[in-house]
């Protein structure tokens, strides 16, 4: 395949970055997205350039490192997909096709496709844990889970923590992925005891941080790579609600 | 005494587990083990680098307890680390089931399972501490599968006769790493971790004879800077990607250890590394990693290649009769399940004799159709639903109407840092953990064991162990003029600058991807005398050619991921020279670890007892290591060959 590829270039966060050409060639189609960025910088690199920046890590859709906006949606055009899960027969020969990193104030970039996500970090330290100190727990089977909510809060734990539903939001919100956390725990028995303070410690941390406030477009749910579902976010602002009733 | 390309030392002596019976060691560890007092906890620094199911819960409990923890992982948030791709489950002695299951029989069950390499005492350790792990877990809101009673669900994994692993869909490590992860951030808000993250260890500091600290680089700004503490925790994972391409994340490196080793840590068993039967084949160059089917999937598939070499035909016009289910036929007994080196070796014996399938021939058929006609389509959508389309994501064939192809690719590695019974290295106050260290499977893992033991070391055993060692501390303060960490940040900064100043003509990439070539041809699935000689040569020769040509762009102060790679690289080229030297001194079969030369007629592996029932421990010597043998005792789990026919 021959492809046309503009990628947002941007040495540092202090300097202004743009939209940068590229030609490449001979690409398969069984080749992943980011092994066709590993063949553009092995050849950049080749020609003495700078090679472009992006987070990976895993390349197999469950460490949530890498990102990217393409072609305007975040990890691209395949439904439940990661960048690096996506794979070249997606595209055209002859596609032109547009990288960007993910796009939010919350979301500082680093070095081109690179973005700064340790916000998340800091919401789950607001409270997006159960406190259980090692050597505390009781036997595994002394508390019973019904079956249906111990699989709701798999679903809503699956979240890679990747930011696509920030980058995919028009007001970068952060809720989808708060809510998948405080829904994970809120569904436990063992989360009970701090589901007040865990919602509003959480909450206040992602306004801190500069998310926006939820729109109810739903493209976070869309975009996002495991398929958390936006009932999550209903859960959340219940829990938030009846939270700040309690505390005032 | 000098022998080929190593030399014999002294033999290791006392690894420090307690004697008297198998299941009253731990305890009786835990109470002559010195204990520190919690409002002396606030005066000692610990280092953890890493925050996989090792780190974070090992830097989440140490916290936990009052000790002051720095934390220090690569990636941009410690959810991230490797841990989290594990997919199978985790196992525990709860005996759930009343299937006849013990702490007893985990413990033989592994023993047996690491093919006698493995340590008795730490082994009975890790399977006393099993029942804790799922019991903590589940407290922290772990999503285990559950039955509809409410119940935790269990299910046979690997090969096991008992239902003893326990499990969240197909994505065990993810849950149980964000249980940690959890905990862990608990603690960052609570100030008793300092946790840095896109930082990376590039050497460790020792001074007078102990472990004092490590010279990090924040990735981020190129920033070289030291952490100096009491004692120092390495719970940064396997060395798979020396092989390039495996089932590893693209970061996952051995240069925290390999520093370690350099400073005169003993690397044990290098050569132990485990080969995972079902992953996708390689489709190209351009391939960078191996994704992993889970093993789950030779419950109901038929593994088989077409009778004859050269046959272009689809897989669904090739006849039963002229397809040769080679599992099957040779092992009628445990047929598509054997273990996982039985089936990697059996697929590139296949795959030799020229009947692979797919680009290279490097591939063989697992096959559904038997079991859709079985059960029906919808039956088997949903067992294994989402790895088919995982399959199909990355392959763009339909599993349901064409036979998957798999390879077998490296995916864990058994050898690692060289620990006692205290999960201490030969090193005072360099504590190993997880799978950085060697300790606890021998020369072979089994299934849903990985999880299990990073769990164990780092919220159970390293917590309690390491008290007695920080009970002589606080250290004595070291300043950064002290000659041994002025020297350490040299060492880092001289590196740096020779990467970026070389003036070559050929990428890290191409480096590594040929490295992996000589290691998956010579010390893959099967190893000779002869290759294994031909490989030492050759990596040599390839580690002078990238110190000549290694080209690496841009500056130091910047974020620089091909300077990160180069350091990377260079120390796997030491390291799979290391494990070819271990991989030529073992003449036997044993484990994951195929030596052509010690089979048995019917060309199975062949264990040697006699000769080689030891841990090797290398010491650091350059391009003449020295050997340090741990004999291994067997009291309890007699050393039987295995079979499976």
């Amino acid at each position: 395949m021959k492809l046309s590829l503009r990628i947002w270039r941007q040495p540092d966060a202090d300097t202004k970055g743009r939209m940068v050409s590229y030609e490449i060639d001979e690409i398969s189609e069984d080749a992943s997205f980011l092994e066709m960025l590993d063949m553009l910088n092995e050849r950049l690199i080749s020609d003495g350039a700078d090679p472009v920046a992006f987070d990976h890590d895993c390349r197999e859709g469950i460490c949530g490192a890498c990102s990217l906006v393409i072609d305007g949606q975040a990890h691209g055009p395949q439904a439940a997909t990661t960048t690096c899960q996506l794979h070249m027969r997606k595209f055209k020969d002859g596609d032109t096709i547009d990288v960007e990193p993910w796009r939010a104030g919350a979301f500082p970039v680093v070095k081109d496709l690179v973005v700064d996500r340790s916000a998340f970090d800091r919401i789950i330290q607001a409270g997006g844990y159960i406190s259980a100190p090692t050597g505390t727990a009781p036997d595994a089977h002394a508390v019973p889970i019904p079956k249906q909510d111990a699989d709701a809060a798999f679903s809503a734990a699956a979240c890679i923590g990747c930011g696509a539903c920030v980058a995919a939001c028009p007001n970068g919100s952060g809720m989808l992925f708060m809510a998948a956390k405080v829904a994970h725990l809120g569904l436990t028995p063992q989360g009970q005891p701090e589901r007040h303070t865990r919602v509003l410690g959480m909450v206040a941390e992602h306004d801190a941080s500069g998310f926006g406030g939820c729109t109810n477009t739903g493209e976070c749910s869309a975009a996002c790579p495991k398929e958390i579902g936006l009932d999550v976010i209903g859960q959340l602002n219940r829990d938030f609600r009846r939270a700040a009733v309690r505390a005032a | 005494m000098s022998m080929d390309f190593y030399r014999e030392g002294e033999a290791i002596a006392d690894t420090k587990a307690p004697s008297g019976p198998i299941s009253e060691r731990w305890e009786q560890r835990r109470f002559s083990g010195r204990l520190v007092n919690p409002a002396n906890r606030r005066k000692l620094r610990v280092i953890v680098v890493g925050t996989g199911l090792a780190g974070a819960s090992a830097a989440a409990t140490l916290g936990e307890l009052g000790y002051r923890v720095a934390n220090y992982c690569f990636q941009d948030s410690a959810r991230r680390a490797h841990s989290i791709a594990a997919q199978g489950g985790i196992n525990a002695a709860k005996n759930y089931r009343n299937d006849g299951d013990s702490v007893h029989r985990l413990f033989y069950d592994t023993v047996k399972g690491g093919d006698f390499r493995s340590r008795e005492s730490n082994v009975h350790r890790l399977a006393e501490v099993s029942t804790e792990i799922i019991d903590q877990c589940v407290a922290q809101g772990v999503p285990f599968a559950r039955e509809y009673g409410g119940l935790l669900d269990n299910r046979s994994f690997g090969g096991a006769q008992v239902s003893r692993t326990f499990y969240a869909r197909g994505q065990t490590g993810q849950q149980l790493l964000l249980g940690a992860y959890q905990a862990l951030q608990r603690q960052v808000a609570a100030g008793t971790v300092d946790l840095h993250t896109r930082h990376e260890m590039l050497e460790l500091i020792i001074a007078d004879g102990k472990a004092r600290g490590i010279v990090v680089r924040d990735l981020v700004t190129g920033e070289v800077s030291t952490e100096i503490a009491d004692a120092v925790v390495l719970a940064t994972g396997g060395y798979g990607n020396v092989f390039f391409l495996s089932t590893n994340a693209k970061g996952c490196n051995v240069t925290a250890s390999w520093r370690a080793h350099r400073k005169g840590a003993y690397f044990a068993n290098p050569c132990y590394t485990q080969i995972h039967p079902t992953c996708i084949p390689q489709s190209g160059e351009h391939q960078s990693k191996l994704t992993l089917m889970s093993e789950s999937l030779r419950n109901d598939g038929r593994v088989w290649v077409p009778k004859v070499g050269g046959d272009e035909r689809a897989p669904a016009d090739i006849p039963e009769d002229e397809r040769d289910y080679y599992l099957e036929r040779r092992y009628p007994a445990f047929g598509n399940l054997v273990p996982r080196d039985i089936a990697s070796r059996a697929a590139k014996v296949v795959c030799d004799e020229g009947r692979g399938v797919g680009p290279g021939g490097l591939g063989v058929y697992l096959d559904f159709a038997d079991a859709i006609g079985r059960l029906g389509k919808d039956a088997v959508q949903a067992k294994y639903g989402n790895l088919f389309d995982m399959y199909e994501r990355i392959t763009g064939e339909n599993p349901y109407e064409r036979p998957m192809r798999i390879y077998p690719a490296v995916h864990y590695t058994m050898g690692g840092l060289w620990v006692d019974y205290d999960l201490s290295s030969n090193i005072p106050g360099l504590f190993v953990t997880g799978e950085a260290n060697f300790s606890d499977h021998g020369a072979n893992r089994l299934g849903a064991s990985a999880l299990m033991q990073g769990l164990s070391d780092g919220y159970f055993v390293l917590p309690n162990t390491i008290s007695d060692y920080l009970a002589d501390g606080p250290f004595e303060k070291l300043d950064e003029d002290h000659e041994a960490v002025v020297a350490a940040r040299k060492e880092v900064d001289d590196r740096v600058e020779f990467f970026l100043r070389n003036n070559g003509d050929r990428t890290v990439d191409s480096f590594h991807r040929e490295l992996g070539k000589i290691m998956w041809e010579y010390c893959g699935m099967e190893r000779s005398d002869e290759g294994l000689r031909k490989a030492i040569g050759l990596i040599r020769d390839l580690k002078a050619e990238f110190y000549k040509r290694v080209k690496v762009t841009g500056h130091a102060e910047q974020l620089n991921q091909e300077l990160e790679k180069a350091g990377r690289v260079a120390d796997f080229f030491e390291l799979g020279e290391l494990m070819c030297i271990d991989a030529l001194h073992r003449t036997e079969s044993c484990g994951g670890h195929f030596r052509a030369e010690s089979q048995t007629e019917e060309g199975e592996a062949k264990r040697d007892d006699e000769h080689f029932s030891y841990v090797a421990a290398w010491e650091f010597g350059g391009e003449e290591p020295v050997l340090h043998k741990e004999a291994l005792e067997f009291e309890y789990v007699k050393p039987t060959q295995r079979s499976y026919k």
